[in-house]
């Protein structure tokens, strides 16, 4: 009798200790998911006897490029081949697959992909990344400096090599504005902006809202950290403060457009999901700041916007502000389980910034590139086979080499704080100003707060 | 080689051969795993290097804002099944032996083939009937009534009104099934002599039918509290990920997840998991003493 009190205490403890058996579970989800939509592609690029390398990706486009590169490499470079299996798992998927096998120490590829909100976990004192700071010196005085610091460690070693600068810019449904006769193209400032809505609201009888703004994305904020110099990380060696001037003027006026129907809350969160596709092109909303990778969504998920959409500046609060900032990332990494580390760090950084690498990036990942010398090169930025260069009114680099004329792009970092900040600013804070109409002071407050108890 | 066999077939070791792959899982798949989650909940870890901190963790964990609401969440949840998931479907296994309903099997695989689909596929299509957009299932269903449509995940009412539904569109089958089994070990003699006794139709029900179905029950709370309690599954997939607006949907293990793979703090997480082990172990005895499975057999 005594044995079924302890059995009974057994089973229930061994039902209650699961948590390991319900991670089980939601990897396994995760598979099944992709295996619904996403394919989980693997493929071996290379020749027989190359030094053969594993490579993951949470984008198929991204190993589909890595592979024409490996393809152009052993052309011109006949006696050190190289020969990489690619796969692709879905975003999260392939992230904590990369992190457990990181922390368990075998299993990693030797290369991967790692999302720039991700890349703070593997950037503390016991980094398992392999130190790129020699294989990126051939390229590094021509990259975008920031975007090579947002992929480092706090001593400065380069650990991950960036895709794109991801520069923010207003885009415009400019056939909407010239249906009810306004002009976008002088909008300079927020204020100008905020009047501008008005006018919309009233020629289209509310039908048609100037922008959507976002509870579960931070762009906007960025944004207006950039124009003012801010950041709410504090940088590398900065403390977190999110109660910026900035970010409380950004959200106060959010919360009047809102209040004045100028603007519409985006459905589910931001506008870079399906919902907000929708919204976009059915003209629900005219115009929304985005990084230029938001090129790519139009040519793939609404090509019927073609010819509609303009690209310009974001308007600023003040004259002389900076406005731009390089939203979002992936920063591609060589691990430690890496046999043969300087021969993957020297293919990465040449397939990712050499000419060669950038052109393949641009043309057929549609993004703006991180080799500034390759700007204001015609042949490269104004190719009219490009399809960004027909799709929109104006040619895209246009507008970046306008932002690098005035210095215009700004940064924010991602530092380790930031995914605590992400996580309480979109779960928590933005909710409550844009949805709830709660005091913008008090909102930020309340997140200062708990980041400080959090990291402190 | 004679007396490994004779040792083998010997009435004495034989029963340990039969349940030494039991002893053997139960050893490397939860004993193993248990210990060194209670170990790694007093370290810190990183790539490999293992720190010991002592009781930090918890001392954290007792102020941690975030997971006093995934506790408070997860129990929230858990009650809320418990007080939907044990009556309805007793009730839908009595009506379901009862011999006025027609077409038993197909009634059985119907309410069960819910259970078999994927919880990514089902949290998928509550997400997207539940969207806040103009044209979603529910908000064209409110539009009917004349009402306006409504952020559903966005507030934690109507947020939960999905959570909940979906637990029970998908489990309601298989616990009408434990109840059926149950329903089926009470002898039929019993409600024959009600019969003639001329006992009514809830006379029987609330004299025979649940003092005799009682292990069931209790077996059906115990795995209905764990499971409830472990939550996570279904608001990772109705929130397309593990941030809900204001946390209305962070559930213990969803913290866990956040804690231990998204923000790489495993020992933290493992804090979170030993705790979680507690209130279940906790919620599970008090349960199982209050009805009396760990009183002595009556013989």
């Amino acid at each position: 009798m005594k044995s079924k009190k302890i059995l009974a205490a057994a089973a229930a403890a061994l039902m209650a200790f699961s948590p390991i058996s319900v991670m089980a579970e939601s990897t396994e989800a995760s598979t099944e998911a992709s295996t619904e939509g996403e394919a989980t592609a693997v493929t071996t690029v290379g020749p027989e006897n190359g030094t053969k390398f594993e490579m993951w990706s949470f984008v198929d486009v991204h190993n589909e490029f890595y592979g024409k590169m490996v393809d152009l490499w052993n052309k011109q470079n006949p006696d050190k081949p190289v020969t990489i299996t690619f796969t692709t798992y879905p975003y999260s998927d392939m992230h904590n697959k990369l992190m457990m096998s990181l922390q368990a120490g075998e299993g990693a590829p030797d290369m991967c992909d790692v999302e720039i909100g991700q890349f703070p976990n593997y950037t503390g004192e016991n980094c398992p990344l392999y130190p790129l700071t020699d294989a990126l010196a051939p390229y590094e005085d021509k990259m975008v400096k920031s975007r090579l610091d947002v992929y480092s460690q706090a001593d400065g070693t380069r650990i991950g090599v960036p895709t794109h600068v991801g520069a923010s810019v207003m885009y415009w449904n400019a056939e909407i504005f010239e249906k009810y006769g306004l002009d976008y193209k002088s909008v300079k400032t927020w204020d100008d902006y905020t009047k501008l809505g008005e006018q919309l609201k009233e020629a289209s009888n509310g039908e048609v809202y100037l922008t959507s703004v976002d509870t579960g994305g931070t762009d906007w904020m960025w944004v207006a950290m950039a124009e003012y110099g801010e950041d709410w990380t504090g940088g590398p060696d900065g403390e977190v403060n999110v109660e910026l001037d900035s970010v409380k003027k950004m959200l106060t006026m959010q919360q009047q457009w809102l209040k004045d129907g100028i603007a519409m809350v985006s459905t589910d969160g931001h506008v870079d999901l399906e919902a907000g596709y929708k919204n976009i092109s059915e003209g629900k909303i005219a115009s929304f700041p985005k990084a230029m990778w938001f090129m790519s969504r139009f040519v793939n998920y609404m090509p019927e916007m073609k010819g509609k959409y303009d690209i310009t500046t974001i308007p600023v609060f003040e004259d002389g502000q900076k406005c731009s900032v390089g939203i979002g990332g992936t920063g591609t990494v060589v691990t430690n389980q890496c046999k043969n580390p300087e021969l993957a760090a020297e293919w990465l950084t040449w397939a990712k910034c050499s000419k060669e690498g950038e052109e393949h990036i641009w043309n057929d990942l549609g993004f703006d590139v991180c080799n500034k010398s390759l700007w204001s090169d015609k042949a490269f930025a104004y190719d009219k086979s490009n399809v960004y260069n027909t799709f929109f009114r104006v040619m895209p680099y246009e507008v970046l080499n306008d932002l690098a004329d005035k210095d215009a792009i700004g940064t924010v970092y991602t530092t380790s704080v930031s995914p605590t900040l992400n996580d309480y600013i979109n779960t928590t804070t933005l909710n409550e100003v844009l949805e709830e109409g709660k005091d913008v002071d008090e909102a930020l407050a309340e997140a200062q707060d708990y980041i400080e108890m959090e990291v402190g | 080689m004679y007396k490994i066999k004779k040792a083998l077939n010997s009435q004495k070791v034989a029963p340990f051969v039969f349940v030494l792959p039991f002893i053997l899982s139960l050893l490397i798949f939860w004993a193993y795993p248990l210990i060194s989650g209670i170990v790694m909940s007093f370290q810190n870890i990183d790539f490999g290097v293992k720190v010991w901190v002592g009781p930090a963790h918890y001392l954290k964990l007792a102020h941690d804002k975030f997971f006093r609401i995934a506790v408070w969440n997860s129990i929230e949840y858990m009650a809320l099944t418990l007080l939907l998931m044990i009556p309805i479907p007793l009730l839908l296994a009595v009506l379901m032996e009862s011999r006025l309903t027609k077409a038993k099997g197909v009634w059985k695989v119907i309410m069960y083939i819910p259970a078999l689909t994927s919880v990514v596929i089902s949290g998928m299509l509550f997400r997207m009937m539940f969207s806040e957009a103009d044209g979603s299932q529910m908000n064209r269903l409110l539009e009917w009534f004349g009402k306006a449509p409504i952020a559903w995940l966005k507030s934690k009412p109507t947020a939960w009104i999905a959570l909940l539904l979906l637990c029970m569109w998908r489990w309601t089958g298989v616990n009408i099934l434990y109840f059926l089994s149950g329903l089926k070990s009470i002898d039929d003699v019993l409600y024959e002599a009600a019969d003639i006794d001329g006992a009514s139709a809830r006379q029987k029900f609330w004299y025979i039918t649940l003092p005799l179905i009682k292990p069931t029950t209790i077996y059906v709370v115990t795995i209905s509290v764990y499971a409830g309690l472990a939550m996570f599954l279904e608001s990772f997939m109705l929130w397309n990920g593990n941030s809900s607006p204001k946390n209305i949907g962070l559930t213990i293990v969803g913290y866990l997840y956040k804690r231990g793979i998204e923000k790489n703090d495993i020992g933290y997480a493992c804090a979170v998991g030993v705790i979680l082990l507690i209130i279940a172990l906790a919620i599970n005895t008090i349960q199982l003493v209050a009805t009396g499975t760990f009183k002595k057999e009556e013989r």
